[in-house]
């Protein structure tokens, strides 16, 4: 046997139009064996319209898809045995019983006959399922329901895993344990992954991408995107608050908000942090420093820049 | 694949409870309709054997039961054809089956055949009643095997009308009385045609039947039975594709 090839899933120039309006425009996406990409953007912003077409669920207006080197639209049977997905809702039959629908799903994504109890009692291991094989879907909780559905996305050892927004309506201990089947998911397939909670994609994924109106509008690993994030402002609390003067005094300082009477939010320059001075100032002129910590700009925030620059590129662009 | 879609919607039907009230209804009524009409022909028969070619009791009661359960059929099969497709989308879960390699002519099929499994024993049970009068008389059997013929293509047809239909809406009501008002509709379609070489009469459902009934199996009429069986499936594989393009 040749080596897995190591591009799994490579889409190039994905559009997709409903009528008049575009949900997605000039979308290219390239995963590689075992990494995790975050699909991240907010609502409406096209994610789940891409990952239909991603599994051959919608046909794209234009561009292409292909799964470890297999053009889905040339071959689609071919290239979706080797897909997993998981929609937003999960699509359970919820008269049948775990073990019936893993089953199931096995056969028809081509799993021989032979294993296909293995492959199920696998799948049911790694989920957490073992146990609840006679129960019907129904009757189970959405937790579980949700991990049935990941399961079924999996069962046929597929390169690549599409999951759309697996956490959503789970309960936090739920989201720790997903995430966890998630990070393990990734040592071995090619996984991705929409959401719109950006500590998700910071705890699993390699690589993000984010989508904003039907663009992509960043690209690149988490590490990247944290470096976006930092918005270069510290919170500040003091028990014992000084004129606003004296901190505006303070090297690096550019400005400062008072939020209430003890809390401030200091901006600095990038290069230039100044949490130790501010430490030490507190010390020497007792403060009574309570908190001082980067603030972390929420993904609204990210986005807003992101969007901007957007924009303001646009701008730029037409002025030229 | 064909066959791994059928069985898991032959065991849904068989495991749902509906499907099974709607079947001990039907056999109810057919039951009723069946003894008196043994009745009938028990207090008649004395009458009867003095005409010379007087109809015998496969075709007095065997092809009578035929032709009520092809019209009891048309009332029920669109129970069973409406969720087929429907309920899959009202669920999300047909995005199960079309992520899945398999082709949308495998779906529309073997949703087609795990119904038909269903249907086959309606039809074998009532082939049961029919063939019980063999503990009274002699039967002539093959008048019998031509209305199994008829009755078997003529369910055929109610299921794939009933599942096309069901791949336009996610309402399963709604699929199931458009079903039982287009079938309603195919059935007397004849009696809309005055004149008797109107290209109706050939559309009608019921002028094909009434051949095989009378124990004679033309090739126009199943022709045209497997070309509406053929018809409702293209039209219903082409909506599904048609969805993936469309959105």
């Amino acid at each position: 046997m040749s080596a897995p090839p190591a591009i799994t899933l490579a889409a190039r120039g994905l559009s997709r139009n409903f009528g008049p309006r575009t949900a997605v425009q000039d979308v290219s996406l390239e995963l590689k064996r075992g990494e995790v990409l975050g699909f991240l953007g907010p609502n409406g912003a096209g994610k789940t319209t891409t990952m239909q077409m991603l599994t051959g669920n919608l046909a794209p207006t234009r561009g292409s898809v292909c799964v470890c080197g297999i053009d889905l639209l040339d071959e689609p049977r071919s290239a979706k045995a080797r897909i997993g997905y998981l929609p937003e809702t999960p699509p359970l039959y919820r008269d049948l019983s775990v073990d019936d629908y893993l089953r199931l799903a096995a056969r028809l994504h081509r799993v021989a006959k032979g294993v296909v109890g293995e492959a199920v009692e696998q799948v049911k291991r790694r989920c957490g399922l073992s146990d609840m094989g006679r129960r019907l879907i129904g009757a189970l909780s959405r937790g579980f329901q949700q991990r049935v559905g990941i399961a079924q996305a999996i069962v046929h050892n597929p390169d690549v895993v599409i999951l759309d927004e697996p956490t959503v309506g789970l309960d936090p201990i739920q989201i720790r344990e997903i995430r966890g089947l998630i990070r393990e998911l990734g040592g071995e397939h090619s996984v991705v992954l929409s959401t719109h909670i950006l500590p998700e994609v910071e705890s699993v994924c390699d690589r993000v991408q984010i989508m904003h109106q039907g663009r992509m509008v960043f690209g690149g690993s988490v590490e990247a995107l944290r470096n976006e994030r930092r918005a270069h402002i510290l919170v500040l609390i003091l028990g014992n608050a000084p004129a606003i003067e004296e901190l505006r005094a303070v090297d690096g300082v550019t400005a400062v908000e008072q939020v209430s009477a003890n809390e401030f939010r200091v901006h600095h320059a990038p290069q230039n942090d100044p949490s130790g001075r501010l430490a030490q100032l507190a010390v020497s002129r007792g403060w009574g420093l309570t908190q001082l910590a980067p603030a972390h700009a929420s993904l609204e925030d990210v986005f807003l820049q992101l969007t901007q620059k957007e924009n303001n590129a646009e701008t730029a662009n037409r002025e030229r | 694949m064909i066959f791994t879609i059928a069985s898991k919607e032959a065991k849904s039907l068989y495991g749902s409870p509906s499907a099974w009230i709607v079947l001990a209804i039907l056999q109810l009524i057919l039951a009723r309709m069946f003894l008196l009409r043994v009745d009938d022909f028990l207090r008649a028969q004395s009458q009867l054997a003095l005409y010379a070619n007087a109809p015998g009791v496969t075709e007095a009661i065997g092809a009578y039961l035929f032709s009520s359960a092809a019209t009891v059929l048309l009332m029920a099969t669109p129970f069973f054809t409406m969720r087929l497709m429907a309920d899959e989308r009202r669920n999300q879960t047909l995005t199960f089956l079309i992520s899945a390699p398999v082709s949308m002519t495998e779906i529309v099929l073997g949703k087609f055949l795990g119904l038909m499994a269903f249907l086959l024993l309606v039809i074998g049970l009532i082939l049961a009643m029919a063939l019980s009068l063999y503990a009274g008389a002699s039967l002539d059997l093959n008048l019998i095997l031509a209305n199994l013929l008829g009755l078997t293509l003529l369910a055929g047809c109610y299921a794939a009308l009933g599942l096309f239909l069901s791949c336009l809406t996610q309402h399963a009501i709604l699929a199931g009385i458009g079903a039982l008002g287009a079938l309603l509709g195919l059935w007397i379609l004849h009696l809309t045609a005055s004149d008797p070489d109107s290209p109706l009469i050939a559309l009608s459902i019921l002028k094909h039947f009434e051949n095989l009934n009378a124990g004679l199996i033309d090739t126009f009429d199943v022709t045209y039975f497997l070309l509406f069986i053929v018809t409702f499936l293209v039209l219903a594989i082409r909506r599904l594709d048609g969805d993936r393009l469309r959105g």
